[in-house]
């Protein structure tokens, strides 16, 4: 844990000054911590100089940030125009189902946190999903499923 | 025969998805295990994504591609096309593949044939030639000049004139001066300006020092969207190797121009693609857009004249500088020049990333590139311009791509979107889910794309979850044309076309959906019901595997039935079943075999 909290001092530092830093701090600090704290703002914006209303003003704006910690793994249902007339809604109620959680939500036990993402730009192989970093396509209920198991292992 | 003397993988970001890095991983390893020296290089997107992962064998002789690899069909092409020096012809995409013979490539020339992370690659590709000939040929007015003569259009949606608008950037007030790239390409169904980041950064990088050096700005912003991990990284590496070879920088090819550029990540907002609010998101604010004039040229970033122009367009700027403003403009129509790069997906048969000279018809870019729909089912409308744009029939196909043909159809050019549907696509619901975009992504700073997009997707939802009147119709022009006017921004002026276009070629789906509950498409849930056909069912089990609700239930090798008041119509069955022995009623053929008491089902189309 130190030495997440030393990161995140030297980020603050190497910001510090830069014009248009508020969202790039931000965003580094989520990527650092896997979300944006109360505390972490509020470091934000004394570094910043604007108020702590500002900078959640700011980050509440952008569909980016997290105010809670996500699951270790993180399902993104692309919801593009492609994926849509695809069949996205069948993948949802699939993951919903499998996981038993609602979009914007985390399982219980921390492992996954459902998201929808307004397009992932793989549209060729629609419908698709993205399962932390990799994109996975040409997807039906029980391909999902396989992907699901295979996240788990 | 001639020996292979390169293999080049497509590793954009579909091709990566599809599983390019195993047919990468696999060539490698053979050719190792054959102790073959033949090196493996890789490339951006090839642009047939409907046939990736793609591999492009080259012999002194002529290029191969081959499409669909996987793994096992990798280690075969070692085999037979290294090794014994004959294609596999089964795998080959052949030369004349429409989808490849029709296109004309200015803008993606070195995409799917360079290796984007080499700026070697790029310079024996004529790569910053335009460059070296504005920098010691050519004052920023003749640079203006020749972009004018070209008839370049802003590529980013509203398609304004990229000359003027350089023009007056440069002709605004001496001092400090911002260039900006849009690469925030938030359209859902639009992956162009990826694609390009993806293949050929430095193509963008070079047209923006061109725009830099016309406007007389020293430092850029490019704004790429959050959710493009690897354009992001592909264009840092660009800009790093630019900077060694004094192609950006301080005092560029040993001129008096110096220029820098700055990669800004999106946080996710899709109105930040409009330019005064991907502005005030530069300056570190929610990005809200502002009131223009003043436009980015009189006041944009931090105040300071500002030049902001898409991918695309910018991307077009150096060969319009190599080959001459007159030559580009012989491409094209009277009004709209050279080429439009299109994102093809839906319902298509061959999908992916196409160029097609403007004043082609929409029909040959579907039937001709995009080779028609897929499973050969009825062509019924194509969406252009994302949210912002509209649903062109069939009816109209023979419409020329161009700016102005396309607006009179009610849809846009848009930035390139282009997504087909067929039979089973319900226009009512492709309304409706353009509407839920638009109003979660409404800023909420004018009233009536707050309100009135959150109305109207209301009322869609109506539509969609059996319960329409038919007034609604009325309401949502009356809504459409109260949004249009009294919104300040481009979206809000913009998000009624997909209802609007709708309404005017598909109004006969609106009324079955709200005088017989039938919705033609079976898509809507509210208005199907599915039911097992007796006679097909073999009593296999898989439905019942694939419901998730336990209302598909029977017995291995006896009929299976599906309990209406436990299904959701969420289609998992459906797909399931490999016999056709599930129905899909819609109409009074669903009210008559529903639950007496569920009514329309909670959650419309959702
Ligand atoms: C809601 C909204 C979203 C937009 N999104 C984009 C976008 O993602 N990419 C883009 O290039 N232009 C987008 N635009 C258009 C820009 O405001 C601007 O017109 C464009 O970047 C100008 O570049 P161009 O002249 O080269 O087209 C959007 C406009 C609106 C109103």
């Amino acid at each position: 844990m130190e030495h997440v909290a030393d990161s995140f001092e030297r980020l603050l530092e190497a910001w510090r000054g830069q014009k248009g830093n508020v969202i790039p701090l931000l965003q580094k600090t989520q990527k650092l911590r896997g979300f944006l704290s109360n505390e972490d703002m509020a470091r934000i914006a004394r570094v910043t100089g604007k108020s702590p209303a500002e900078i959640y003003g700011v980050a509440t704006f952008y569909a980016q940030f997290r105010f809670q910690p996500p699951g270790r793994h993180t399902m993104k249902v692309c919801h593009g125009t492609a994926c849509h007339v695809n069949g996205a809604d069948s993948l949802d109620t699939t993951l919903k189902m499998e996981l038993g959680i609602e979009t914007g939500q985390t399982t219980a036990d921390g492992e996954y946190s459902l998201e929808k993402v307004a397009c992932l730009g793989c549209c060729s192989l629609a419908p698709v999903v993205m399962l932390d970093s990799e994109v996975h396509g040409r997807l039906t209920g029980d391909k999902l499923k396989k992907v699901l198991r295979k996240g788990k292992s | 025969m001639s020996a292979v003397t390169e293999l080049v993988v497509g590793l954009g970001s579909c091709g990566i998805a599809a599983g390019a890095r195993q047919v990468h991983e696999a060539l490698l390893a053979e050719l190792a295990a054959r102790g073959l020296k033949v090196p493996v290089t890789s490339t951006g997107c090839i642009g047939a994504c409907h046939r990736e992962p793609l591999v492009e064998v080259r012999t002194a002789g002529g290029r191969f591609l081959y499409g669909d690899l996987d793994a096992g069909k990798a280690r075969q092409l070692v085999e037979a096309h290294v090794v014994g020096g004959s294609p596999v012809q089964e795998l080959l995409i052949p030369e004349d593949y429409p989808y490849l013979a029709r296109q004309r490539k200015i803008v993606l020339a070195n995409c799917g044939v360079i290796d984007p992370e080499s700026l070697e690659d790029y310079l024996a590709a004529e790569g910053y030639q335009a460059l070296r000939k504005v920098l010691t040929s050519l004052t920023p007015e003749q640079v203006i000049a020749e972009v004018q003569t070209s008839g370049l259009r802003g590529r980013g949606g509203a398609g304004f004139s990229t000359g003027l608008k350089w023009s007056l950037a440069r002709s605004s007030r001496p001092g400090k001066r911002y260039l900006v790239c849009n690469a925030d390409e938030g359209d859902p169904g639009a992956f162009m300006d990826r694609s390009l980041l993806e293949s050929d950064p430095h193509a963008v990088l070079e047209g923006m020092a061109i725009a830099a050096y016309a406007i007389g700005a020293d430092e850029a912003y490019m704004y790429v969207r959050a959710e493009y991990p690897l354009a992001i990284k592909r264009l840092e590496i660009a800009i790093q190797q630019a900077k060694q070879k004094k192609l950006l920088g301080t005092r560029i090819m040993g001129s008096d121009f110096s220029f820098e550029i700055h990669v800004k990540e999106g946080a996710g907002a899709f109105v930040c693609g409009e330019e005064t609010a991907l502005m005030s998101s530069i300056e570190g604010k929610r990005g809200m857009p502002t009131l223009r004039p003043p436009f980015p040229a009189e006041r944009g970033l931090w105040g300071a004249p500002t030049n902001i122009n898409n991918v695309e367009t910018y991307g077009n700027v150096p060969y319009i500088l190599r080959r001459g403003g007159a030559e580009y403009a012989k491409l094209g129509t009277a009004k709209s020049k050279g080429t439009k790069v299109f994102a093809l997906a839906g319902k298509i048969k061959h999908g992916g990333m196409i160029e097609v000279p403007m004043g082609i018809t929409l029909r040959e870019v579907i039937f001709g590139v995009g080779g028609g729909i897929a499973g050969d089912k009825k062509f019924k409308a194509v969406q252009l311009g994302g949210p912002s744009g509209g649903c062109i029939p069939e009816s109209l196909l023979e419409v020329q791509v161009d700016y102005d043909s396309l607006t009179a159809t009610g849809a846009i050019m848009g930035s390139g979107g282009m997504v087909v549907m067929d039979e089973s696509t319900c226009m009512v619901d492709v309304a409706r889910y353009f509407l839920s975009f638009t109003q979660s992504e409404s800023c909420g700073k004018c009233t009536f794309c707050r309100i009135g997009t959150k109305r109207m997707l209301e009322t869609l939802e109506r539509i969609c979850g059996g319960q329409g009147r038919m007034s609604d119709i009325d309401l949502l022009q009356e809504l459409a044309l109260k949004v249009r006017l009294a919104s300040l921004c481009g979206l809000g002026q913009t998000a009624p076309n997909p209802v609007l276009t709708t309404l005017r070629y598909f109004q006969e789906e609106y009324e079955e959906h709200i005088r017989e509950k039938r919705c033609r498409a079976k898509q809507c849930r509210a208005l199907i019901r599915y039911r097992v056909i007796p006679e097909t069912c073999t009593g296999c089990l898989a439905c019942a595997k694939a419901c998730p609700t336990q209302a598909a239930v029977g017995e291995r090798k006896k009929v299976h039935t599906i309990i209406q008041d436990k299904c959701i119509q969420c289609g998992l069955c459906f797909q399931a079943c490999r016999f056709d022995a599930i129905e899909v009623l819609t109409g009074p053929e669903a009210a008559a075999v529903a639950p007496t008491d569920a009514g329309a089902a909670e959650g419309g189309a959702a």
